[in-house]
């Protein structure tokens, strides 16, 4: 695959070394020529000085054949132009965008970015999960964010412990996508009992996340 | 009208004072408030600091209720997204944002933003100009670039 890779930071920078190593062709491009010129003493011509956004560079570095976009540099704008540049003129068929501010993840969704990645909610949800069960939280905005797949991990005092996965009350627009129990992913069944302990990865509508916080929540 | 406007600097500024002392409510954004300085003392519009990108910002300037958007800050990328922003999330029925990269103009033009492209415009009154050419000429082609791409 043909992968070009916008922001020579930390990120960019860990990212294009690892898809070398898998085997990918990497252009990575940066736009401080002195940033440029650090990172190809050392990736030599994998890296080329440039801005991601100015369409006769893009042109040079090849953005028609790319397989994907990837942005990521450290402002969530110039990430969501690149992106949309990349898609509307050459059209790219995987763009991937890095998000800075957590609530741009849904905001990038609806102008049509086909990825996205926060560091910032991972890191946040990965804390949030330490210290809380029960709590419904989004891992994946899907389908230009109307539709999120959650987890849910089971404490004792969830409703749920004890049924099985066809008797628990779920909104209209939410399904079971898996359960992960002791490290297992497996795929649910109806007759499947749900456990202390279990991740729950459920897909669900936008709206009907709070009505599915309910289907979960401590019972009464 | 409401009108809500995306940085103060001199195009900003000027068109907030202009639409302020026409009687519109005016509300102005910018990230730093040493940038208000340009409205003068007299301007009886709003001035919020904030980013321009921010949803919260941008609901505080009352953007649910906004007639006009203008994105004017020196950043095409921030301009784009802010104006995207209040298209597509909050609706607002006319978004416009000036931008420097005549290229970004028409690619942001033909997904139904209206752009105004400074360098191009500046560039082609200052040939018609040097070559004794009539400026109506220029107004002509804008305005035929305008509808061209749907613009109003």
């Amino acid at each position: 695959m043909y992968c070009i890779v916008v922001g020579g930071g930390n990120v960019g920078y860990y990212l294009t070394k690892d898809l070398i190593r898998a085997g990918h062709e990497v252009l990575l491009l940066e736009k401080d020529r002195g940033c440029a010129a650090r990172l190809e003493e050392e990736l030599g011509e994998t890296v080329m000085q440039g801005d991601g956004c100015d369409v006769r560079m893009m042109e040079d570095a090849g953005f028609a054949r790319a397989d994907v976009v990837v942005a990521v540099t450290g402002e969530d704008e110039d990430n969501l132009v690149v992106c949309q540049m990349a898609k509307t003129k050459f059209s790219a068929p995987r763009t991937i965008a890095r998000v800075n501010s957590p609530a741009n993840e849904r905001i990038f969704a609806t102008l049509g970015i086909d990825g996205t990645v926060s560091s910032t909610r991972i890191i946040f949800n990965l804390i949030e999960q330490e210290i809380q069960t029960d709590e419904v939280v989004p891992i994946a905005a899907l389908s230009r964010g109307n539709l999120e797949i959650v987890v849910v991990e089971l404490s004792r005092d969830s409703r749920v412990v004890g049924q099985r996965i066809s008797d628990v009350h779920l909104p209209a627009e939410a399904h079971i996508v898996s359960v992960i129990r002791e490290d297992k992913g497996m795929l649910p069944n109806a007759d499947m009992d749900l456990r202390v302990g279990d991740s729950v990865l459920a897909l669900v509508s936008t709206e009907q996340e709070d009505d599915l916080r309910r289907s979960f929540s401590e019972s009464s | 009208m409401k009108i809500i406007i995306l940085g103060c600097g001199r195009v900003g500024s000027t068109l907030a004072r202009r639409m302020a002392t026409e009687g519109h409510d005016v509300t102005v954004i910018d990230l730093t408030s040493d940038a208000f300085r340009r409205l003068g003392s007299k301007f009886k519009g709003t001035r919020l600091v904030g980013g321009g990108t921010d949803m919260d910002v941008l609901r505080r300037a009352g953007i649910d209720s906004a007639d006009a958007f203008v994105a004017v800050t020196n950043g095409d990328n921030r301009n784009i997204m802010a104006a995207q922003i209040a298209k597509e999330v909050f609706s607002v029925p006319k978004v416009m944002t000036r931008l420097y990269d005549p290229i970004r103009a028409d690619a942001y033009q033909d997904m139904g933003i209206e752009t105004i492209c400074t360098t191009t415009i500046a560039a082609g009154l200052l040939h018609d100009i040097a070559l004794d050419e009539p400026v109506e000429n220029l107004v002509e082609t804008l305005r035929a670039y305008r509808r061209e791409s749907g613009g109003v």
